[in-house]
This record gives structure tokens, C-alpha cells and sequence, in this order.
């Protein structure tokens, strides 16, 4: 008899709080099509992990493992090697078009002024923080959840789960965090300030070279990025080939939705609420705004430092459609071009930055675990 | 109660502002080390252009 009510008993009230996290997370996936493939996953899987001696994850008794629970293996499998981020890139990388930005390589600049946020959060987190977990909450600005994983997890940050909860809200959040944020950093005329797009042509041979060049160039500054960057090049070279048809296909959807439906539900073993339920998660939370908010911030002045020099001046808009959330940032800064202008077309330009986003994110995350690896 | 759980909380941090200052070090390095890569990647991609574009057109 008391084996029916016993673990009832051993509920706890942080328990119940994870519960509630987790519905949250569920009910802004599904009724404010919030990420849904990453938080809907996570949400359900917060809920798993705080049920009472949950066989979700391992039992330990007295220190000594008594059970394997599914998401710890799957977590063992995936998360802690940084397999399936890396696995995810690839069904990413396949779904780059880098035609926008190999048509107008300068706009390449906007992406990496637009990784300002990963280290000015860095350096404020370092007040709070020790070590290595500045640099896992800094990347959360990478505004990319598998360079997130890959770093927070190659540093061994304690805080996993509120930084892939930060990360990924955060990332659907961008409709909401930057239009505000460019606002305050530009006058009505520099967001009048129209960009003709004038694209040059692209020849196949330079869409198959560009992922390779990529992968050396950036694996020769910052070796621990090679997976990264070379992942995800990897899936854009099978794109680009034009052999490679079936296989492009495959990692664009059945691989990506795979891996997705793992990662989701695995990272929330990290969201146990001993582990999440800690005044550092607020902060964290908050640190991830303040990533996301000078990320945006760092494109939009680096646009404008430069029209100081330019004759035809670059509308500072698309600076902030340098961060990696793509393709959203870039059809926010193309909406609110629209919305001043309705003959100004930026479209172009600003899916071009935000692809380069992704790619100087990809570099910022390697060049930070080159620091502190 | 609430006492108990603010002086825990102040505990559990470590407020060190001289560390942002100490870590501006590697926020120099860190947006130099993006812009050389993504500077290179721009110039090969030029170069790219430029060479085969140039053969494409030759080819016509």
C-alpha cells in the first residue's frame, strides 16, 4: 500500500515550480509559436526530469548508480560529446543560401560587428561568475542554440539548462528585443536611407569553393572551431555540390527534425530543479537579454561608424540583422524598412548579413573556446 | 524566512568588478579575431568572383 502514495510524498515544492516552467515553455511554443521545435521539447522534458525518482534520468543511491534513465544515455550520447549540435549543423548548413552575401561580400562586415554582445556579455558576467561559465553565458548572444551547447558544454559550465532556455527564448524573442533597441540607435532619416541591390553573379564553382575556404580560414585562427564551422559547411557543400540532391534533401529535413526532436528533450535532463531552480538562472536569463540587446546594438553603430567614411551611405538597420537568428533577424530589419518606406526594399541586404551572422557566430564561439580551452 | 533565503542568495555570489575590466582583454582579442577571419573570407571572395566570373565570361 505504501509503495502507491510513497513517492507522492517525496514531491517537492521546486519540483512543482519546474512543472510550471515547463508548461510555460510549452504554452509559448504552441500558442505564441515560440520556437516550438526546441521549447516544446524542452518544456515536456522539464516535467519528465522533476517527477519524483523520475526513471527518466539516472538513480543514484548513496552515490552509486542504481538506474539508467533514457535521457541521461540519450544526454551521454548527444549532449556531452556536442554530437548532436554538430549533427544539426549540417541539416543548417544544407539550408544556407549564401548567394545574398557571395553576391555582395562586404556585407559580411555587419556580421561580425554584430557578435559585439557574446564578449561585452562576457566580460559582465565575469563580475558574477568564475572561470568558464562567463564565456558559456556570453555565447548565448551567438543567438544559435548548437554553438551554444558545444561551447557552454566544452567549457563545462554547471549551467546548461538556463543557458539553452535563455538562448532559444531569447531567439524567438527577436521580434520583440530588437525592433526597440534600433529605434533608440537611429534617427528617421538613417532608416529612410534606401539600398539598391545591385547583385553580382555567382558562379557555381564559387558557391562549391566558398564553404571550403571558409572551413580553412576560420580552422586556421581557431582550431576549436573546426567542428563547428566545418559541420555546417560541410551540409551547405553537399547543397551546393549538385550531386549530392537526395542527401541535401535529407539533412534539410528528416536529419535536422531527428536530431531536433532528441536535443530538445535531452537538454531538459539539465533542468532538474536542483540544478535549475538557482539564483544564478535570473541572472543568467537576464545576462542572455543584455547579449542579445548589444549584439543588435554593435551592428547598428558599426553601420553608422562607417557611414562617417561613406559616400553612399548604408541604411544601419541591417547591422542589426547580423545576429544569427536567422532567418528572423533579417526579415525584421527588411518589416521595419517597409514600415518607414514602403518602396524601401532591404530584404536583400538583410538576409545577406544575417547569413554572415551565422557564420561569424560559428567563429566567435570557436575563437572563445580557443581562450579558455 | 526571507532574510534566511536573501543572505543564501548573497552567498552563493561572487561580485568582482574588476573582472569585466580584466576580461576587456579578451573582448579586444575576441572582435579583432572575428573581423581578420571574416576580413579574409571577404577578400577571397572577391578574388572568387572576380577570377571566375572572369572565366565565365572568357568561356562565352
Amino acid at each position: 500500500m505504501e509503495a502507491l502514495y510513497e513517492n507522492i510524498l517525496a514531491l517537492q515544492w521546486q519540483q512543482i515550480v519546474m512543472w510550471i516552467i515547463g508548461g510555460l515553455l510549452i504554452y509559448l511554443a504552441i500558442r505564441h509559436d515560440m520556437e516550438p521545435t526546441l521549447l516544446l521539447p524542452m518544456g515536456f522534458g522539464a516535467i519528465l526530469v522533476n517527477l519524483p525518482n523520475s526513471g527518466a534520468v539516472d538513480r543514484f543511491v548513496d552515490g552509486i548508480l542504481e538506474s539508467e534513465g533514457a535521457l541521461s544515455t540519450l544526454y551521454n550520447a548527444g549532449i556531452a560529446n556536442e554530437l548532436f549540435p554538430l549533427i544539426l549543423f549540417i541539416g543548417i548548413g544544407a539550408m544556407i543560401d549564401f548567394g545574398p552575401i557571395l553576391s555582395n561580400p562586404k556585407l559580411m562586415v555587419f556580421g561580425a560587428a554584430a557578435q559585439f554582445g557574446i564578449f561585452f556579455t562576457m566580460c559582465l558576467a565575469s563580475i558574477f561568475f568564475p572561470l568558464n561559465d562567463p564565456a558559456s553565458i556570453g555565447i548565448i548572444g551567438a543567438a544559435d542554440g548548437p554553438t551554444a551547447i558545444v561551447v557552454a558544454q566544452k567549457l563545462n559550465s554547471d549551467y546548461l539548462g538556463a543557458i539553452m532556455v535563455a538562448a532559444y527564448s531569447y531567439m524567438a524573442l527577436v521580434p520583440i528585443i530588437q525592433p526597440p533597441v534600433i529605434r533608440l540607435l537611429t534617427t528617421k532619416k538613417e532608416r529612410l536611407i534606401r539600398m539598391p541591390y545591385k547583385p553580382a553573379s555567382v558562379s557555381k564553382t564559387t558557391r562549391i569553393l566558398f564553404p571550403i575556404i571558409i572551413t580553412v580560414l576560420a580552422g586556421l585562427v581557431a582550431p576549436d572551431s573546426v567542428s563547428l564551422v566545418g559541420f555546417l559547411m560541410f551540409g551547405n557543400l553537399i547543397r551546393e555540390c549538385g550531386v549530392l540532391n537526395s542527401l541535401s534533401e535529407t539533412a534539410q529535413k528528416v536529419l535536422a527534425n531527428l536530431i531536433t526532436i532528441f536535443l530538445g528533450i535531452t537538454i531538459a535532463s539539465q533542468m532538474q530543479a536542483e540544478n535549475f531552480l538557482r539564483p544564478q538562472t535570473l541572472l543568467i536569463l537576464g545576462l542572455g537579454l543584455f547579449a542579445f540587446i548589444f549584439d543588435t546594438a554593435g551592428g547598428v553603430i558599426f553601420a553608422k561608424f562607417l557611414n562617417l567614411f561613406l559616400k553612399e551611405k548604408i541604411n544601419p538597420m541591417i547591422g542589426a540583422a547580423g545576429i544569427s537568428a536567422f532567418p528572423m533577424a533579417g526579415r525584421i530589419v527588411h518589416k521595419m524598412g517597409i514600415k518607414e518606406d514602403p518602396q524601401n526594399f532591404l530584404l536583400m541586404q538583410s538576409m545577406g548579413v544575417n547569413v554572415s551572422g551565422q557564420i561569424a557566430s560559428v567563429i566567435a564561439g570557436g575563437l572563445i573556446l580557443n581562450f579558455f580551452m | 524566512m526571507m532574510l534566511n533565503i536573501l543572505s543564501n542568495t548573497a552567498a552563493e555570489f561572487v561580485v568582482d568588478p574588476m573582472n569585466f575590466v580584466e576580461n576587456l582583454k579578451y573582448m579586444g582579442t575576441g572582435m579583432l579575431g572575428i573581423f581578420i577571419v571574416m576580413g579574409a573570407i571577404i577578400l577571397s571572395t572577391f578574388v572568387l568572383n572576380k577570377i571566375l566570373n572572369k572565366k565565365d565570361k572568357d568561356g562565352e
